[in-house]
Order: C-alpha cells, then sequence, then structure tokens
C-alpha cells in the first residue's frame, strides 16, 4: 500500500492544506505506509499517469481540491483515489446545493437565501439586504457558498454590518449564502466509509470566544473542544444521523467532516467537508483520538477503501 | 449528559505565555500569502531580490575554495562583534555614503533584522515609544510589538520624513509624558513608500533629534540601490554620537547569508555586542567569509551596478504598466530600491481585496501591513524587485481587474470592507518583509 498524498495548491486554503497534508504522512508513515506528498502543478498528469498501484489522497482545501475537478483529473488519469467522486465533491463543495439535498434527505438545516454579487447591481443593494433580513431576520451568517476554514465569513447581529460582510464575502467569490443564525451547540461530526457500511466518530464539540472564524481555527487558545461532545445518548445519536445522512444521501466515500448546530430542534445542518483539515488544531484528528483510535490506523483503513 | 469530559485548547501552555506574545497569531492575510510563491502567482509582495541576476557559478567556486581551504574556521564558532576581516570590509561600503568608521565601531548581525532586534530589545522597555515614519517597515513593527513599544508615526511627503511634523510629534509626545527612545526611519528608497529624505531635510532631521534627546536608527539596506543617483551622505555621517545605522547585505549581494550589521556609539556597541552574544552566540562564521571572499575576490560594485539596472528596468514596467492599467490610483515613483507605494481609488480596501487578488493570481501586501494603528488601508506595496518585466506587466494587468471588481462592490454596497485593526501582517514571513 503505496499512498501519495496532494496538498498544497492555489486555493486561499494553500496553508492549511500542506499542513494537513504532512501531517496526514506522518501518521501514515508511522503506521508502516509508504507516503510521499506532492504539490499540484503542471506536473502533475504526468507524474499520475506514472504511479501504478499507489493510492492518491487528494488533501487540497478549497477550490480545484473540494469542488470535483481534482478528482476529474484522478478519475481521467485512471488512479485510485482517496474520497468522494467528482460528481459528489461538486455537490457537495456548493454549500447551498449541499443544504438542499440534505434538507430534501430529511436533515434540517437553518433557513437561507443564496444571492450572486450581480443580484444586488442589478436590483440595488439596499433593496435586496431589506429583503434579506425581512425573511431570515438578524442575526445572519454571510459566507462565500463555496470555501472552507472560514474565510469570508461573517455573523451579522445589526443591519449596518451587512453590507460589510457582502463586501467581505464576495472578496471570496461571486456567490453568498445568507443563512439565520442558529444558536446552540456547534459540533462536527466524521463520518468514515461509505454507504451503509459508513460509520460517525465521536462528535468534537466547538465552544469559541467570539466566531469561529480562520484565528480561532489556526491558533490555538480561543476555541475549547469537548472531544467527545458534552450530549446526552439521544443527542449524540443525532448529531451521529444528520452526518451519516448527509454523507450517504450526497453519496460520500471514505470520509467526511459535517458541522452541525444542535439546538432544541435538533441537529441542524451547516456544511460538509470531503477532505477536512487534518492539521493539529482540526476536528476530524480529534475525533479519531475521541474515539481512542490511532491516527495511522483510522487513515490506513480510509486508504483501504479507495 | 453522559458526564462531563474535560476540554481542551489544544495548548497546554496557553496560561504561560509572556504578553509580548499573545499578538503572534497566525492571521488569514498570512494565510494567503502562503499561495503568493507559486510561480503561477505574480508576486509584487515579496521584498525578494533577484539573485538570478548574480554569478552564482563564481560564487560557488568561492564557497567551494572557502570550504576546502579554511573550512575549519569557516564552520567553527567565531568572534560576537563578527569576523574582523568583514568589519573592514564593512566600512569600506559604508564610506560610498560617508560614513567613516573603525572595524572596531562594527556590530555584525544575523541579518539587519537581528541589529533592529537588538537595538529595541536593549533600548525599549513596555509602552516606550518609537517615532517611525508613516508608513514604516513591517519587519521593524513586528520587532517593536514584540518588545511591547508604542509606535508613533510622523508624515513623510515625497522627499522622506517631514521636519516640522517629527519636531511636533516628539514635542507633543513628550507633552504628554511619553517616553520616546529613539526615531526608526529608512532614509533610502523607503520601504514602503520608495521615497528618499532629501539631502536638505537631513541635517534637519538630525537637529531635530539631537535637540528633543531622542536617538535616530538609521536602517539603510536599500541606499546603493539609487538608479541614477550617487548614494546620499547617510544620517550617521552627519552625527556618530546620535546614530545608530544599519546596514545589510540582504539586499546589494544576498539574504540567504543572512548577514547585516550595526554601527554604533561606543557604549550603544558594548551593549550590542553583549545582546548578540546572549542572542545568537555569534554570527555566523560561514556567512561572514563567504561575504568577505565576494567582497574580495568579486566585482562588487560592478554587480550592485547590474542590479540597479535590472531593478531600474523593473520600476520602468511596473510605472508603465500602473499608467496603463491603473490610471485612477496614484503612486510613488522611486528613484531607487525596490517598492512603489500605491494609493488606490476612493473607497477602495487593499486587505479586502487581497482574497481577490490571489485569486487572480496576483498578490501584493496590503497599506495596513505598515502601520501600528490600523491606518493603510486604502494604500498598496508593490514590489518590483523579483518578477521579470513581462511578468510585471501581467501582474498590474491582473491587478486592474481585481481593483475594478472591488470597486464595483462599492459602488454596489456602499462601503470598502476590511476588518481594520493593527495587526494585518504584523509578524511577516521573510518573503513579505
Amino acid at each position: 500500500m503505496d499512498v501519495l498524498i496532494l496538498a498544497g495548491g492555489l486555493s486561499h486554503e494553500r496553508d492549511v492544506s500542506i499542513r494537513s497534508g504532512r501531517r496526514v504522512a506522518e501518521a501514515l508513515r508511522d503506521a508502516g505506509v509508504k507516503t510521499d506528498v506532492r504539490d499540484v502543478d503542471s506536473d502533475l498528469i504526468p507524474a499520475l499517469l506514472k504511479l501504478g498501484e499507489t493510492t492518491v489522497w487528494p488533501l487540497l482545501h478549497g477550490a480545484s481540491g473540494e469542488d470535483g475537478s481534482l478528482q476529474d483529473v484522478l478519475e481521467m488519469c485512471g488512479v485510485r483515489y482517496v474520497g468522494s467522486d467528482a460528481r459528489s465533491a461538486r455537490v457537495a463543495w456548493s454549500k447551498p446545493v449541499a443544504k438542499t439535498v440534505a434538507h430534501r434527505a430529511g436533515v434540517a438545516t437553518p433557513d437561507y437565501v443564496t444571492l450572486p454579487q450581480s443580484l444586488f447591481r442589478e436590483l440595488g443593494a439596499d433593496h435586496v439586504m431589506g429583503a434579506v433580513i425581512g425573511k431570515l431576520g438578524l442575526p445572519l451568517v454571510v459566507k462565500p457558498a463555496r470555501g472552507g476554514s472560514a474565510l469570508g465569513v461573517t455573523t451579522v447581529a445589526d443591519r449596518s454590518e451587512l453590507p460589510k460582510a457582502m463586501v467581505d464575502c464576495f472578496a471570496y467569490g461571486d456567490v453568498a449564502l445568507i443563512e439565520k443564525a442558529v444558536a446552540g451547540t456547534e459540533v462536527a461530526v466524521s463520518v468514515v466509509g461509505d454507504g451503509d457500511d459508513a460509520y460517525a466518530l465521536p462528535p468534537v464539540e466547538i465552544v469559541t470566544e467570539g466566531n469561529y472564524d480562520y484565528d480561532a481555527r489556526y491558533n490555538a487558545g480561543r476555541v475549547e473542544y469537548f472531544a467527545p461532545a458534552r450530549l446526552d445518548d439521544a443527542q449524540t445519536a443525532a448529531v451521529a444521523d444528520a452526518a451519516l445522512a448527509v454523507h450517504r444521501v450526497l453519496g460520500l466515500r471514505h470520509l467526511s467532516r459535517t458541522d452541525l448546530i444542535l439546538d432544541a430542534d435538533g441537529a441542524q445542518f451547516l456544511d460538509v467537508n470531503v477532505a477536512p483539515g487534518m492539521t493539529e488544531t482540526s476536528l476530524f484528528p480529534q475525533a479519531v483520538e475521541a474515539a481512542d483510535r490511532e491516527l495511522g490506523d483510522v487513515y490506513r483503513e480510509i486508504v483501504a477503501l479507495a | 449528559m453522559s458526564g462531563e469530559p474535560e476540554g481542551t485548547r489544544l495548548d497546554p501552555w496557553l496560561e504561560s505565555y509572556a504578553s509580548r506574545a499573545l499578538a503572534m497569531r497566525a492571521s488569514e492575510i498570512r494565510a494567503l500569502f502562503a499561495v503568493a510563491n507559486r510561480p503561477e502567482v505574480v508576486s509584487l509582495a515579496g521584498g525578494m531580490p533577484y539573485i538570478s541576476g548574480l554569478p552564482l557559478e563564481e560564487i560557488g567556486e568561492t564557497l567551494k575554495r572557502l570550504v576546502v581551504e579554511r573550512g575549519a574556521t569557516a564552520l567553527q564558532y567565531g568572534s560576537g562583534q563578527g569576523d574582523e576581516e568583514l568589519r573592514e570590509h564593512i566600512t569600506e561600503v559604508m564610506k560610498l555614503e560617508g560614513i567613516h568608521a573603525h572595524p572596531d565601531d562594527v556590530v555584525v548581525t544575523t541579518g539587519s533584522q537581528q541589529a533592529l532586534d537588538l537595538v529595541t530589545k536593549i533600548f525599549i522597555n513596555t509602552g516606550d515609544v518609537v517615532v517611525a515614519e508613516a508608513p514604516s517597515y513591517v519587519g521593524s513593527l513586528g520587532i517593536f510589538r514584540a518588545h511591547e513599544a508604542d509606535v508613533v508615526h510622523t508624515a513623510m511627503d515625497e522627499h522622506g520624513l517631514v521636519p516640522a511634523a517629527l519636531d511636533e510629534t516628539i514635542t507633543r509626545l513628550k507633552a504628554d509624558g511619553k517616553t520616546v527612545k529613539f526615531l526608526y526611519t529608512v532614509p533610502n528608497y523607503h520601504n514602503p513608500a520608495g521615497v528618499t529624505l532629501s539631502m536638505e531635510r537631513r541635517p534637519q532631521i538630525v537637529e531635530i533629534a539631537q535637540r528633543h534627546g531622542v536617538l535616530i536608527l538609521e536602517d539603510n539596506p536599500y541606499g546603493l540601490l539609487g538608479f541614477d543617483n550617487e548614494p546620499l551622505p547617510a544620517l550617521r555621517s552627519l552625527s556618530e554620537d546620535g546614530v545608530i545605522y544599519l546596514g545589510s547585505f540582504s539586499k546589494t549581494f544576498a539574504p540567504g547569508f543572512r548577514v547585516g550589521w550595526a554601527v554604533a556609539p561606543h557604549a550603544v556597541r558594548e551593549k550590542l555586542v553583549l545582546a548578540s552574544e546572549a542572542a545568537i552566540l555569534c554570527p555566523s562564521n560561514f556567512s561572514q567569509m563567504a561575504i568577505a571572499s565576494y567582497l574580495d575576490h568579486h566585482d562588487w560594485l560592478g554587480q550592485i551596478k547590474n542590479f540597479r539596472e535590472q531593478y531600474r528596468e523593473r520600476r520602468d514596467a511596473i510605472i508603465e504598466a500602473l499608467e496603463e492599467h491603473l490610471p485612477d490610483a496614484t503612486w510613488t515613483v522611486p528613484d531607487g530600491g525596490f517598492y512603489t507605494w500605491v494609493k488606490l481609488p476612493e473607497g477602495l480596501d487593499a486587505r479586502s481585496m487581497l482574497p481577490r487578488a490571489v485569486t487572480a493570481r496576483v498578490a501584493y501586501v496590503p497599506g495596513t501591513a505598515f502601520y501600528y494603528d490600523g491606518r493603510g488601508a486604502d494604500h498598496m506595496r508593490l514590489s518590483y524587485c523579483y518578477p521579470t518585466p513581462e511578468r510585471i506587466k501581467e501582474g498590474v494587468r491582473r491587478l486592474a481587474g481585481v481593483v475594478n471588481a472591488e470597486a464595483e462592490l462599492v459602488r454596489i454596497f456602499g462601503t470598502g470592507a476590511g476588518s481594520g485593526g493593527p495587526d494585518t501582517v504584523s509578524f511577516p514571513s521573510p518573503d513579505v518583509a
């Protein structure tokens, strides 16, 4: 079993991806798996064509790594790879599409609208923002429809903050997802496996001073993690079921991480990641440890699924 | 509840950090720069010299000889003050800017960045004030913040520091009971502003500092990189007791050796040596001897002339591209060095545009990085030192698309973005500095 991890790339999350790649490689090597790491560049396809039996693990976060395009390349090159296929990745990558699919499958999700920048220009920003607040109320969460690591995400408590939040969001993409902010317990549920055999790792609870933004995610201190989450059995089952339902209905493979808010109405789906962060502060490795398992063993298992 | 598991903040030492470490945090902006070094991206962000312009094969031979013939010394510990032969060379280099110093006056450091750190360490108590140009070198602000100084900016214009403004700033600070420890200035081809302190103002600045009893910290990495001018006399040449001078081989030769130096009044110098020994024992003997060999055996002045010509060509390329693609912005036209300082059209925010720029495969440093007080969002620093003229033009073309897209956002929402705050790039990666 040889593994080639793809990490880096050109997305806004390059830095996180490089750290994720290094961590997974280290764990796999410790577990006895011969593992290399490489960036994604113009020499990638010739390198893929020479791979033979090596399994590729794309650990690129953000566009091209999670939007299905890299997976398309891997399929065209006929290589075996870890993670969801191109079509499923593409659906998961778009937060509004994933929310719609999850909702239709019976998973609750905060009410939202998806609006392109051009709409604000054509209809007038004040009118559109007024209508958004009229429908969803305050507070709101504004986020790029595609993207990760909380880049471009703002929680808006007052109407006056909305224009700036929109501008910050559109710096990362042309389409914004504006979502009703839900108060509750924030949890991330990592899933391993495929279809009916998929299983959820213990949920990780995230308690943040302020917003769970980039600073909170990648600098230790502002976030307190509880792994496993401080939930009763029914709550734990509810968030696990929601994550598994999302994993299955989106047709995801091998691994995913679903972010949820648990409130009085139950688990509310926010987002799913097909290439979840694997850095020293990331949630997936914390879930593995909460399950009393070795990272290397779980990563080996994931590679074996490919 | 199924018990009360303990939470973790992922760092068992959170409560142990010194207060000066609290601002040392990885930022979103810093993460974006991770993309800037990829070849697909035209980086107008970093101040990286054009090292490919060096005679690398000849330098390789020199280094080989150094190890083979003098390796036992080159690879050993050395003097805390620095290699004497190199210090002699440094005095020769400084004569070009009117400084007449003795090798004993020189302290060799690990880049001038370490000299900056040492000077700050020996002078600054928490809350002491450093007066710095507005804007100021991002790497200096990181050091000042790390030593818990308070930085107060003072105005500069196209001729450098404004004497009257400096006088007023120091007077006001003193009247407010502040302790002003030194004036930090980059007089030549300023980073990031690209301007040079005029000949006329130099003695005025020295006089004002002397009158107020404020030391001058003169940081001069670019002084020999003027395109058309002979080097101007250093402030140190006007006052031996009132100026600490910092020099560097990073821009005139190569930053990979990490060799800079400080020239300071006698008593200050003694403390700098002790502080340096406490920090690093001694600067790299190998790097110092490599540079001394380079200065001995190569036409280093000729090389600097080549660099100047290459950088002038790049400066011309960026100015031409700015004129063509960003007619609504304004910028400085540097006579030397690496940088132009661009003021964006009204309402635009360089910091909030950066993700869009990275998507468009062009990088720059937002102006907020060069202020201690959150100003600068309407500016960006563009470096022209590293990309070829063709790449520079392409980079500015891409940048124009980003600026236009941002301008549309401002038109739509009636606001720029940017979260402000002083911590943009407070601890820069080397390619940003």
